[in-house]
């Protein structure tokens, strides 16, 4: 068996993300290469290659993977797939966007969002937002898998000493071009990788009373999140959102703010090790997953929660 | 120019998946299903592009077993101009749905397919960019903002750094995120409209494509629950039970 892992990245830093996914390589067993593809990447193939547990890192430093652009970057995981049993990355905007397309012109199924490696060629994954674990086998001689990052801890990102080797290949397919990117709060703590999170809903009534919580999230060192009724009021912007189509986070604490707790929203956060819930309606399906409640008005709340800490 | 809108049946999100006893699945018999909502924001998108002049004709088409109708009817309804349904009793694999669009999409000339981002019982989220791939078009997923301007189309789409902007050649595949638009209601005159709408069945074996699936289903269980909390009468109290108790503050 041979592990190939597509490095997230933004041509600085290796993402978080890679780090889960590269677990889960070694769960599966045999040898971890990285794939780097990016313009001026230099900088992550080195820290790729201090990964621990991996063994070679190959990097395709080219403008035509600078935006990591599906068309082209899948026709680079394509040419080196050959020789590997197992291609993976993290199930994040950036691996389920990539990660099919290559499957496709490998002529093999992907595996969505794996939970668990029963053995190398099956694996457990979760169906409608959650409710249902399927054990699913491949029968593909190249299996092509996205990886669920809260089921995996991260790899160390430093003890290894793996190879570089600069490669070439992939074409471009001038197909799509990359015209902007909106740029987030740079101050704001990585919610996919935060210890410990507090998301608002509808009951925030409006984006400026996320302040509150803001507040408690800076005392915390927490991130802040939020339902998807929260993201299309136009509280926040869409990377907030938590659940079945935003992000599947499993801080150490989540701290529910005026949340109802819809089937969608609790995939996205339910494995969470310790969840807190804020409602002022005591029969909100929010409590049902919650190991602390507080029936309260969260404009009470919330001050006082900032006050006590 | 042609839009074919791909859209599936499936589990109506506000009913919560039960599985079945003997772990084969989940129990769909009786269930309340619906239109995948994700690909009703891509048919809504292509009703705006009509509306604009950009399309001229939509097609709705759907790879299911029988009432697999009933989705398309929908469709129908909502507003698109035909629809067909590729039948099969069998469940196939995002590979092969793709496999079969393109065909359909070939033999339609579509100049554009709008998928919906991932559907929300199997959470693939792999159909649309496959799809795109075995034609090989250019792709633009989790869109929340499409603009096309003859052969170029700007993209706006949902990444979990916020949102991205590309700029795509036509043809191309794209796939509806939520936010991409609010699907109009259907009214009842629409429904009766849409009975006399043309509706092609096409046999799955008639055309010829290797569907076979490359996954087993060994097993479909239940996650564990969790176990039920307290409810604090303070914040003081929850404050002293996040520190003392849980440890996590
Ligand atoms: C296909 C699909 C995908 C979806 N994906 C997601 C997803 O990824 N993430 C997601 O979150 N949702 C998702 N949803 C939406 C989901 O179904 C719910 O609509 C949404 O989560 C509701 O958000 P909410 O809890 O903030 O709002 P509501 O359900 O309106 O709840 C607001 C809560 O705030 C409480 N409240 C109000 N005022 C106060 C106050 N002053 N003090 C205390 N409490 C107060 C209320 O009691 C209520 O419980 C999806 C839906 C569909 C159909
Ligand atoms: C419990 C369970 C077990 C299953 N086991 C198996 C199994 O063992 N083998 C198997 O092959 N299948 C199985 N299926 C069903 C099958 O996997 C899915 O229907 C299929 O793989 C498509 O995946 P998706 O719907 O998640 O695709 P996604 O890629 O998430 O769908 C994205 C979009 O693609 C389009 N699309 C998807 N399907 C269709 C369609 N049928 N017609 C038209 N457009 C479509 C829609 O626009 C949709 O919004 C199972 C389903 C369940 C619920």
């Amino acid at each position: 068996m041979s592990n190939l892992v597509i490095v997230e990245h933004d041509n600085n830093e290796v993402a978080a993300a890679t780090l889960h996914a590269v677990t889960a390589a070694q769960r599966i067993g045999g040898d971890v290469d990285l794939l780097v593809a990016g313009e001026n990447c230099g900088a992550v193939a080195e820290a790729a290659a201090r990964i621990a547990g991996v063994s070679k890192v190959k990097v395709a430093d080219d403008a035509k993977f600078g935006h990591h652009l599906a068309e082209n970057l899948a026709t680079l995981i394509v040419e080196q797939a050959q020789g590997y049993s197992h291609i993976l990355a993290s199930a994040t905007t950036f691996g389920k966007n990539v990660m099919p397309r290559a499957a496709a012109l490998l002529d093999v199924a992907q595996i969505s969002d794996i939970a668990e490696v029963k053995s190398p060629d099956t694996f457990v994954r979760p169906i409608y937002a959650g409710n249902a674990l399927a054990t699913v086998q491949s029968s593909d001689a190249i299996k092509v898998i996205t990886v669920r990052t809260i089921k995996f801890e991260a790899a160390a990102a430093e003890g290894g000493s793996a190879s570089v080797e600069q490669i070439s290949g992939g074409a471009d397919t001038s197909l799509s071009s990359w015209v902007s990117q909106a740029v987030a709060d740079t101050d704001q703590v990585d919610l996919t990788s935060a210890k410990i999170v507090i998301s608002g809903g509808r009951g925030m009534q409006s984006g400026d009373n996320f302040s509150m919580l803001h507040s408690v999230a800076d005392k915390l060192g927490a991130a802040v999140g939020a339902s998807r009724a929260a993201v299309d009021s136009g509280f926040v912007p869409n990377e907030f959102q938590v659940g079945q189509t935003g992000k599947v986070i499993a801080p150490d604490l989540y701290i529910a703010v005026g949340i109802s707790g819809a089937i969608q929203h609790l995939a996205g956060m339910k494995e969470s090790k310790v969840i807190v819930a804020i409602n002022n309606d005591s029969e909100a399906p929010i409590f049902q997953v919650a190991d602390y409640g507080l029936v309260a008005d969260l404009f009470e709340a919330v001050p006082e929660l900032d006050a006590a800490l | 120019m042609k839009v074919l809108v791909c859209v599936k049946r499936v589990l109506d999100p506000q009913v919560k998946a039960r599985v079945k006893a003997d772990g084969s699945g989940v129990d769909l018999a009786n269930a309340k299903m619906t239109m995948n909502p994700f690909c009703e924001n891509a048919l809504e998108e292509a009703l705006r592009l009509r509306e604009a002049g950009i399309a001229e004709e939509i097609i709705v088409v759907s790879v299911g077993g029988g009432k697999t109708e009933e989705t398309l009817r929908h469709g129908l309804a909502m507003g698109a101009d035909r629809a067909i349904q590729v039948v099969t009793e069998d469940s196939l694999e995002p590979l092969a749905i793709a496999k079969v669009l393109k065909q359909v999409a070939e033999q339609e000339a579509a100049g554009l397919v709008i998928c919906g981002k991932q559907a929300i019982d199997d959470d693939s989220n792999q159909t649309t960019q496959m799809l795109s791939a075995l034609l090989g078009w250019s792709q633009a997923t989790f869109a929340s903002e499409i603009k096309i301007d003859g052969e170029q189309a700007t993209v706006t789409r949902e990444v979990d750094a916020g949102l991205e902007t590309i700029q795509v050649k036509m043809p191309a595949v794209m796939s509806a995120d939520l936010r991409l638009n609010e699907p109009r209601y259907v009214k009842l005159p629409d429904v009766m409209k849409a009975k006399r709408k043309p509706m092609d069945k096409i046999e799955l074996d008639s055309l010829g494509l290797d569907t076979a699936n490359r996954l087993t289903t060994l097993q479909v269980e239940e996650p564990e629950g969790r176990a039920a909390g307290i409810i604090v009468n303070s914040v003081a109290e929850l404050v002293e039970k996040l520190r003392a108790e849980a440890k996590v503050i």
